[in-house]
């Protein structure tokens, strides 16, 4: 007999967190829930200041998607941010790992400034250097072209996974690999084949976060590339799908449902993984 | 040259000696590490350092789109800080970065004790709460431009009908103290998820024991957090605040997708004003020296993160 008063009090405090929880919830996901709404509703009803904008009344109708596809350069884009995301997420994952392993567990001199400068990058907003990095980029050459983002991406990636896999790195017990060493595997070996093993979650973490950094980013994306051919998804829908007239509404939030499914998709299925590198990232920072 | 022959000769049996003192070298722990770290530093020399300085050169020279013209001193900064444009962007900065932190400090705060609790359907909830996060930014943002529009806006249309606003309600993005409120509030929307989550990580490594002890002690809900939660917090909030101070402050998607920095400059942030200046408007110079503006928050958020991090 726990009493009835405690199952009282029990339930009423499960109402007060779920309904100050509804409020947070109904605000992160009514913009998504309107977007896809927008994304399927005819033009007659979208501009029709008497319907009810919340939900379908006269027929759901995928024209908008058709157009994206029939009328716009949306695959391409999808295929360049598939192409950029991929090749500046593996340049930079390898790259994190061999300098995160370094600072975590090879001793030498300047070990621990070289930390702090690879903290300091991270810290470092896109935003205050796209000017000069438009620069560099049109001096190598690669103005106006997919191989700029996949150059400059690793930039703000691998001081991020460097950071982050350097915290899994350090739980790998320092025995295992004196082990190996000890065995006569050479460094290269031990960190291959016996550290990599140990840190996948990290790697993963890693790659996740990479991936969908590549995938969101913005600033470079709008800077560096001007031609449609050559744009990301994210600046494709966002630049260029908006036209004269000012009935795109339907077109464009197809646009950006359509161009959020690839990060959705990795989201759902590695979504504990998302929590922990976040918390990893930030806190262990 | 003389030493072709010389090296051609001693390639025979001397080889193999100096491919493994080539590997004892490279087995060698300081060799090793300064071998794995070289390239992620290079990369971050010729991209990060390098067009850091590039900024600064630039800033203090008179260089345009296609015609990098000579040193000028500190012409751009004297002509910037004359600047009303410029005036309003600090401004607008302070305002948006103040309002906009304090927001997601105590919201976030708020919505970490929340999911903290014992709840069913725990992750669906997380993940829910989690995702304007992970959607890219410029694409969520067109979604909010949509619901601001200044004819069909959706906000307007419920508020209307609820009675709490006269028709047609009013023009969001097209009002200085409204544009300034809508792109604070699709900052908040999207960085929440940020602080509450971390809050949260936080949150679930304060042992139970110190809150048993106080309700033994008969501390009520508040006593506990004022007392308890919020002070074993602060470590977790202090990096997480200096994050988002940092990331705010240099906000460039959602002021460039919703309002582009108007109307009448009134949204302007230091990276959109650069990107206007610089690259719309061609002049390099001035636009590296509106964007190093960000530098001195930058350079504070990493003093105290060091402070902090030499401390733990």
């Amino acid at each position: 007999m726990a009493s009835a008063q405690s199952r009282a009090a029990r339930l009423r405090s499960a109402a007060f967190t779920y309904a100050n929880l509804a409020p947070f919830i109904f605000f992160a996901l009514f913009p998504f829930y309107f977007m896809f709404v927008t994304s399927f509703k005819s033009n007659a009803e979208l501009y029709n200041l008497k319907a009810v904008p919340f939900w379908i009344q006269s027929g759901v109708i995928a024209d908008h998607y058709t157009f994206l596809f029939r009328k716009t350069d949306f695959l391409v884009w999808v295929r360049n941010s598939l192409l950029i995301s991929v090749v500046a997420t593996g340049v930079s994952i390898v790259l994190s790992i061999l300098a995160g392993y370094s600072l975590a567990r090879l001793r030498f001199r300047g070990a621990g400034s070289f930390g702090t400068a690879v903290f300091i990058t991270y810290l470092v907003p896109p935003t205050l250097l796209f000017l000069p990095l438009s620069q560099v980029v049109s001096w190598l050459g690669l103005s106006d072209s997919i191989v700029a983002l996949m150059v400059t991406y690793p930039t703000f990636l691998v001081p991020f996974c460097t950071w982050l896999l350097m915290g899994y790195f350090r739980t790998v017990p320092r025995e295992v690999e004196e082990c190996a060493l000890v065995d006569g595997a050479t460094r290269m070996q031990t960190l291959v084949r016996i550290v990599l093993p140990m840190a996948v979650p990290g790697i993963i973490c890693a790659l996740l976060f990479s991936f969908t950094l590549c995938w969101n980013e913005f600033t470079y994306a709008l800077t560096f590339i001007s031609q449609s051919a050559n744009k990301t998804a994210v600046v494709g829908v966002t630049a260029d799908l908006i036209r004269g007239d000012i009935y795109y509404w339907g077109s464009l939030m197809a646009g950006a449902v359509l161009a959020s499914v690839p990060v959705v998709i990795v989201y759902v299925l590695f979504l504990d993984y998302y929590v922990s590198g976040l918390t990893a990232g930030a806190v262990k920072g | 040259m003389a030493v072709g022959p010389q090296v051609l000769e001693a390639a025979g049996p001397a080889r193999a000696g100096r491919l493994n003192r080539l590997r004892e070298w490279w087995e060698r722990e300081e060799v090793f590490g300064y071998g794995l770290i070289l390239p992620a530093l290079a990369l971050l020399v010729a991209l990060v350092a390098f067009p850091f300085g590039m900024a600064i050169y630039f800033s203090l020279s008179d260089y345009w789109v296609g015609s990098p013209g000579g040193f000028v001193g500190l012409a751009n900064y004297r002509e910037i800080l004359g600047n009303e444009m410029f005036r309003q962007t600090v401004q607008n900065s302070f305002v948006f970065t103040g309002v906009a932190l304090s927001l997601k400090i105590v919201l976030g705060v708020w919505l970490a004790v929340l999911l903290a609790r014992p709840l069913r359907f725990k992750r669906l909830i997380r993940g829910a709460v989690l995702l304007p996060f992970v959607i890219p930014t410029a694409l969520s943002t067109l979604g909010w431009w949509w619901m601001f529009d200044s004819l069909y806006s959706v906000v307007n249309w419920t508020a209307i009908r609820l009675g709490l606003m006269t028709p047609p309600g009013p023009n969001w993005l097209g009002q200085p103290t409204n544009a300034m409120i809508a792109v604070i509030v699709v900052n908040v929307w999207r960085g929440l998820p940020f602080f509450a989550i971390t809050t949260l990580a936080g949150l679930i490594a304060v042992p139970r024991e110190y809150y048993e002890a106080a309700e033994v002690d008969g501390a009520g809900a508040r006593q506990r957090f004022w007392l308890i939660t919020l002070p074993l917090l602060k470590p977790v909030l202090a990096v997480v605040i200096l994050f988002s101070t940092i990331f705010t402050f240099s906000d460039f998607n959602i002021v460039y997708v919703l309002t582009r920095g108007g109307p009448m400059n009134t949204t302007h942030l230091f990276a959109t004003l650069a990107y206007q200046v610089g690259l719309n408007g061609g002049n390099l110079g001035q636009g590296a020296a509106i964007a190093l503006f960000i530098f001195p928050l930058l350079g504070a958020v990493v003093f105290f993160q060091l402070r902090y991090i030499r401390k733990d």
